[in-house]
């Protein structure tokens, strides 16, 4: 439900631009993370607030793959499928995670009485961490260098609420808190993680070796 | 050559990415140089330089900010694109989640050259810790009062604002992260005018790559000189190449332009063991494909052009033997049809038809005698997009394939002979046996 506070905090991301519209995505972030997906209340505020018509803002929410119009689980589970994590195995992680969840494309597992959260599993484009490969996103935090079985265990530890820590930052929230983040709200979670991790070193740690330093 | 560490020199640094880190060695001293220099000194700085576009095209920075005429009364605009989403790219990515105040400093040094107010990070929304990271930044930059009023007592004003985008490979193209980032669907624009001229909310407006911004710290800290050492005759500077695939040491190098993918390779520590280079991409999926005969060409702006390619953002995907071409290069023309905006006819329904074609092609369901005609079907099709679209996505989308057929039109047609893939990709995976063990097996 789309509370007084959520309208609140929808016009101050209207009130970060020199122009509200500019502030839709971030608007629509914030709808996720309190309805689980971009709602039709969702969207009449938006439009409301923006003083813009609900066509225009469900023209822009339809674009862009983020945003959800079915409910999106505890955990969203990307799996790059692009050709270099694909050819990387990616393709065969996909394949063993729809086997090991049930589940086709973009659809979510059921939550089993022994379950503490649900799994959404999608495949996604690549995601800017191909050093990595194969990589999987977790409410889009990287996992990286995954195989079809720490990917199977990935999931079993979601659904079983166990603690799982991203590769490179920090405990796993949930996806509706990811979305808090995405809509500018920050969860003070910064500090964690490594500054980076061992791929993006690769060049520095040779350079280090060498002694090679910048002129 | 050697590598020449300078944006990724601090990424080992305990906590980097806090404002402690990035000042205790010598971060915002290239700020507090800058404020002290007139605006037109600065451009004239980044001009001299040499630094041209990192996010692709390669176009010289300074001369995209000259072309912003001080003269027009609306508000100027600095926008970053941190959209990274091209296929095999990389190096925004880990830079921003390591140092963004490099990325911070930058920005303010080239608002208050162009004399923008107003500065936004756009980012791809699919790297959360990376937007924490920058919001922190911006947090402790606001705080430290280098951003804000009257930054340092310089009487200049700056504002900047993290935008997370919502998952659109488009936005990348700089007009259509224009329009989203003022809360539309993310479709280019007609030019011109050009965003110097109209850009953001009609008003001039700079859009540049996050390593273009984040190389302006140290040209104006250690002079253009410096900077222009490095590099080639018309390719200035370093500049980080991402090596992914199948290679030994996959990662981010940085060195001068111009260093060759062979002397990468090795300094990695060679393929992973016992295989071979079979194909790879100098700039992304959008780059035309070279192979293992281009292995010392320079990777700078002018040699891998002359090559048949494009350095693109020096996205260097490496694909051993055990890799299909025809399966990498069907993957990448899914990804263009999904993302492909809808705006214009010759890519919205062009790159539905190479789909279509290919993916038959990658079954074996044509006659091998009609394979030919398959592929000349298929460049028939490439024709009707490469230069008819509305923007480089449909150009890019035509690369792989047109490149792929240059260099292995048998193993197309091999596809045919074979009816069907006569690859097993399980070899190509990283986590495919060893090849002493695969031959035990077998």
């Amino acid at each position: 439900m789309i509370n007084q506070t959520t309208y609140d905090e929808l016009r101050q991301i209207a009130g970060r631009y020199p122009q509200a519209r500019s502030g839709l995505l971030p608007m629509l972030h914030l709808v996720q993370s309190v309805e689980g997906r971009v709602t039709p209340e969702g969207i009449e505020a938006c439009a409301e607030i923006l003083d813009i018509s609900a066509a225009e803002v469900s023209g822009v929410a339809t674009f862009y793959t983020m945003y959800k119009r079915k409910p999106v689980g505890d955990f969203h589970v990307g799996v790059c499928t692009n050709t270099l994590c694909a050819v990387m195995g990616g393709d065969a992680i996909f394949e063993r995670l729809k086997d090991h969840l049930d589940v086709g494309n973009d659809e979510t597992t059921d939550v089993r009485p022994q379950d503490k959260a649900s799994v959404t599993l999608e495949h996604i484009e690549c995601n800017a961490a191909c050093d990595y490969a194969p990589v999987v996103m977790v409410n889009w935090e990287f996992m990286d260098n995954q195989t079809p079985e720490s990917a199977t265990q990935l999931v079993d530890d979601l659904r079983a609420g166990r603690e799982v820590h991203s590769t490179r930052g920090p405990r796993l929230c949930t996806w509706r808190e990811a979305e808090r983040v995405l809509a500018g709200f920050p969860d003070d979670l910064a500090d964690e993680g490594p500054s980076a991790g061992k791929a993006s070193l690769a060049g520095l740690e040779i350079a280090r070796q060498k002694g090679w330093t910048a002129p | 050559m050697t590598l020449t560490p300078v944006l990724t020199d601090n990424w080992d640094a305990p906590r980097s990415w806090t404002l402690a880190s990035y000042e205790g060695r010598g971060g915002y001293d290239a700020l507090k140089k800058a404020l002290t220099m007139a605006p037109d000194d600065l451009i004239t700085a980044v001009k001299d330089s040499g630094l041209r576009g990192r996010g692709g095209a390669g176009f010289p920075t300074g001369m995209k900010w000259s072309f912003i005429p001080q003269d027009n009364p609306n508000p100027k605009y600095l926008v970053v694109n941190a959209d990274e989403s091209e296929p095999g790219t990389c190096k925004d990515i880990p830079l921003m989640m390591a140092s963004p105040h490099t990325l911070i400093e930058g920005v303010i040094i080239s608002s208050f050259a162009i004399r923008a107010n107003t500065a936004f990070i756009y980012v791809r929304g699919e790297v959360l810790h990376v937007v924490r990271r920058l919001q922190r930044a911006v947090q402790e930059a606001y705080l430290a009062g280098h951003l804000g009023k009257d930054i340092h007592g310089s009487g200049y004003d700056l504002d900047l604002v993290i935008h997370a985008g919502a998952g659109a490979y488009i936005c990348g193209e700089e007009t259509a992260l224009l329009d989203s980032l003022e809360g539309r669907r993310g479709q280019p624009r007609l030019r011109p005018p050009f965003p110097a001229v109209a850009g953001l909310y009609a008003s001039p407006t700079v859009i540049n790559n996050v390593e273009s911004i984040a190389s302006v710290p140290s040209i104006i800290k250690n002079g253009a000189d410096w900077f222009s050492s490095m590099g080639t005759e018309k390719s200035k500077g370093y500049v980080i190449y991402s090596l992914s695939g199948h290679v030994a040491k996959p990662g981010q190098y940085e060195a001068p332009l111009g260093i060759t993918l062979r002397k990468l390779i090795d300094l990695g520590g060679g393929m992973r063991e016992g295989h071979e280079l079979k194909f790879w991409t100098p700039g992304g999926s959008s780059t035309p494909l070279l192979t293992a005969a281009h292995l010392d060409v320079p990777l700078d702006y002018e040699a891998v052009g002359a090559a048949g390619s494009m350095l693109g953002t020096r996205a260097l995907q490496i694909f051993d033997e055990t890799t299909c071409v025809v399966r990498a290069v069907l993957r990448w023309t899914e990804f263009y049809k999904h993302e492909s905006c809808g705006k214009c006819t010759p890519c919205r329904e062009g790159t539905w038809w190479l789909v279509q074609t290919l993916a038959k092609l990658e079954k074996g369901l044509y006659d091998e005698a009609d394979g030919e005609a398959a592929l000349d079907l298929l460049l028939d099709q490439c024709d009707n997009i490469l230069g008819r679209s509305f923007c480089a996505l449909g150009d890019g989308a035509t690369s792989p394939i047109s490149s792929s057929i240059e260099h292995f039109r048998a193993e197309y047609i091999a596809h045919l002979t074979h009816g069907g893939c006569p690859f097993d990709p399980a070899l190509s995976a990283a986590f495919a046996a060893p090849l002493v063990t695969q031959g035990a097996r077998a």
